[in-house]
């Protein structure tokens, strides 16, 4: 995702000159032609993330389009109040470019997963959230994001996410992207567990369980009426997020589905309210949270209530 | 053993422990495994039976990015069996890639964002003096982490309260992630800035044993006290010294044969031996 990145950002700095790249001292090996070939449009600000936002909102408010670059937990939480202050609040449209989403630095440990940040971000006025599900989401995400008139927090991978969507999806902010029809089961994936969606949706078929998959990229605003609309008939609703279950996808499923009055079953799949102190790669974490296609899949029957288990 | 034993064998298994879990960093930790090694075994007053004894000393590694070689420096001092090494960053294990205090004994505090380990060691500062407490408390940063505001608010918050039991030390190895580190903040202006918020500013080779253990024995003196360590990033491995690409590289299998003869080397031992 981050290559996808720089690619799309790549193609845009090379027609419209007002872009500026900032990074947190982050960016071997990615950023580096970036660097190279547009040295006015990129600064390595150095390990100064707060001052960096602030420096992003100045930048914008003088006419550039300005996109920050670190790993997530450094450039949300961190410096929450200037993301608040400095950009939601006084709707200033920097992009924030979260790298290393969900549990992509496993073994680095909590300091460096990011579990929360959906929740974090969402709650903040005027902030629009984007957990892309895959390279070709990320950079129709990046170049829709130039039009946009507030700020934004795009959330990344790091690297070798498969490409999932086909090159040409009709992709806008705010709008869900149906992968699949089906009848019975509708899942909800945000971010990189798309992958796995299609994988637990491939195990379903396979017993003859229609199911549904919906990228739900953007989760602030939130695609009511395609969940609405999607819902209807299906026997379960499931969401699937890299995040934990409070205050991210799961949530604003939840609130939807209430707030319209539609009564069905519900699976919540994501990650719980603690911090992990188990020390692991990303898919054995997922595995011990039972994030896995496989486990997924069992956690559906259950709640089918469907004898044949995987 | 000698210190320079001691260092030697932390910098192979170092290599060893990289080389498994594929993880970056190894420059960041070669570059403070001889400061460590002189905290440990020449200046801090520890317990490893007894790692919460109340009246430590108290070290927190704010780089924490560079934790292998501070799990290594705590097996060799008994904190825990050497045997656990093997675990660093493997799935089920404690040894997380940045420590985590609850989970390792003789971690006093959890880091891996950088910035935050000067507030914490002045907060501990304060509490004892407080508590009119003799201990002291040593925090090793990285040159790159200067950059960050947060550590300006503690220096200036321990210079306004003349917290003469802090003492920092800042692993001067000149690379940062993406970019040389005087580049973006210089040294010159770091010290000035520790100068001019009232701490005593000291300067000391740091791979070589004498002048890190005479830089660190501070005298009680009226200031906190920052020690500005002349480190090489990735010292060692010439192949690794001073190149940005080892903050993120680890060793291949073919490298390992290399990398540890040239550690085994006594020629090229970069100690000497009298250190
Ligand atoms: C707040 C924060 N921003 C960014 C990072 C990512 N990061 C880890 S190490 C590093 C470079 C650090 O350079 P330096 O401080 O000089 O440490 P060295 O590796 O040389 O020991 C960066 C940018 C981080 N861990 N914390
Ligand atoms: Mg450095």
């Amino acid at each position: 995702m981050r290559k996808a990145f720089i690619k799309k950002l790549t193609e845009l700095v090379e027609k419209d000159k007002d872009i500026q790249l900032l990074t947190g001292d982050l960016g071997f090996s990615v950023l580096d032609d970036f660097k190279m070939n547009f040295p006015n449009n990129y600064l390595n600000v150095g390990l100064m993330e707060a001052n960096m936002i602030g420096m992003a909102a100045g930048m914008s408010l003088s006419g550039k389009k300005v996109f920050v670059y670190s790993i997530i937990p450094f450039i949300t939480y961190r410096v929450l109040e200037q993301i608040r202050n400095d950009l939601c609040y006084q709707e200033v449209p920097v992009k924030i470019i979260g790298v290393g989403e969900g549990l992509s630095y496993g073994v680095a440990g909590a300091t460096h997963h990011s579990i929360e940040d959906i929740a974090v971000m969402s709650a903040l006025p005027n902030m629009i959230v984007i957990s892309p599900g895959d390279p070709i989401e990320v950079e129709m995400a990046i170049e829709k994001s130039l039009n946009l008139d507030l700020p934004c927090y795009i959330r990344l991978a790091k690297s070798g996410d498969p490409v999932i969507n086909n090159s040409d999806i009709d992709f806008e902010i705010g709008k869900g992207l149906i992968l699949k029809k089906g009848r019975d089961v509708l899942i909800v994936s945000t971010g990189n567990m798309l992958e796995v969606g299609t994988k637990v949706v491939e195990k379903l078929e396979k017993i003859n369980v229609s199911t549904e998959l919906v990228s739900m990229h953007t989760i602030k605003p939130f695609d009511e009426n395609l969940l609405i609309s999607e819902s209807k008939n299906k026997k379960l609703v499931v969401s699937i997020e890299e995040h934990v279950k409070t205050g991210g996808l799961a949530s604003r499923v939840a609130d939807v589905l209430i707030s319209n009055e539609i009564r069905i079953k519900f699976l919540r799949v994501g990650l719980p309210d603690k911090f992990i102190h188990v020390v692991g790669e990303q898919e054995y974490l997922r595995d011990l949270y039972g994030l896995t296609p496989d486990k997924i899949t069992d956690k559906i029957l259950e709640k089918l209530e469907v004898k044949n288990k995987t | 053993m000698e210190l320079y034993e001691i260092s030697r064998s932390i910098r192979k298994k170092l290599i060893m422990m990289h080389y498994k879990s594929r993880t970056s960093h190894i420059g960041s930790a070669l570059s403070i495994v001889d400061i460590l090694v002189v905290l440990y075994f020449r200046i801090l007053s520890v317990n490893p039976q007894k790692p919460s004894w109340e009246k430590r000393d108290r070290f927190i590694l704010s780089k924490g990015h560079a934790a292998s070689a501070l799990y290594c420096v705590l097996a060799e001092k008994g904190f825990f069996e050497k045997k656990l090494l093997d675990t660093y960053c493997v799935n089920g294990g404690k040894l997380s890639e940045h420590p985590d205090r609850l989970n390792v004994p003789g971690i006093e505090v959890s880091t891996g964002s950088l910035g935050h380990g000067l507030s914490i060691g002045v907060g501990m500062a304060l509490a004892a003096k407080r508590d009119k407490k003799n201990h002291k408390i040593f925090i090793l940063m990285s040159d790159g982490e200067c950059e960050e505001g947060s550590v300006w608010e503690a220096v200036s918050t321990a210079g306004r309260l003349n917290l003469n039991n802090l003492v920092v030390i800042i692993d001067y190895n000149k690379l940062q992630a993406y970019d040389r580190t005087d580049d973006i903040q210089s040294i010159k202006s770091v010290k000035e800035k520790f100068r001019n918020s009232g701490w005593d500013v000291r300067e000391i080779e740091g791979h070589e044993f004498s002048s890190i253990e005479k830089g660190l024995k501070i005298p009680i003196a009226e200031n906190p006290t920052v020690v500005v360590a002349n480190t090489i990033k990735g010292k060692g491995i010439k192949e690794m010294e001073g190149k940005m690409e080892w903050h993120y590289k680890s060793p291949k299998k073919e490298n390992l044969s290399d990398f540890l003869k040239e550690l085994n080397s006594d020629e090229k031992s970069f100690h000497k031996k009298t250190d």
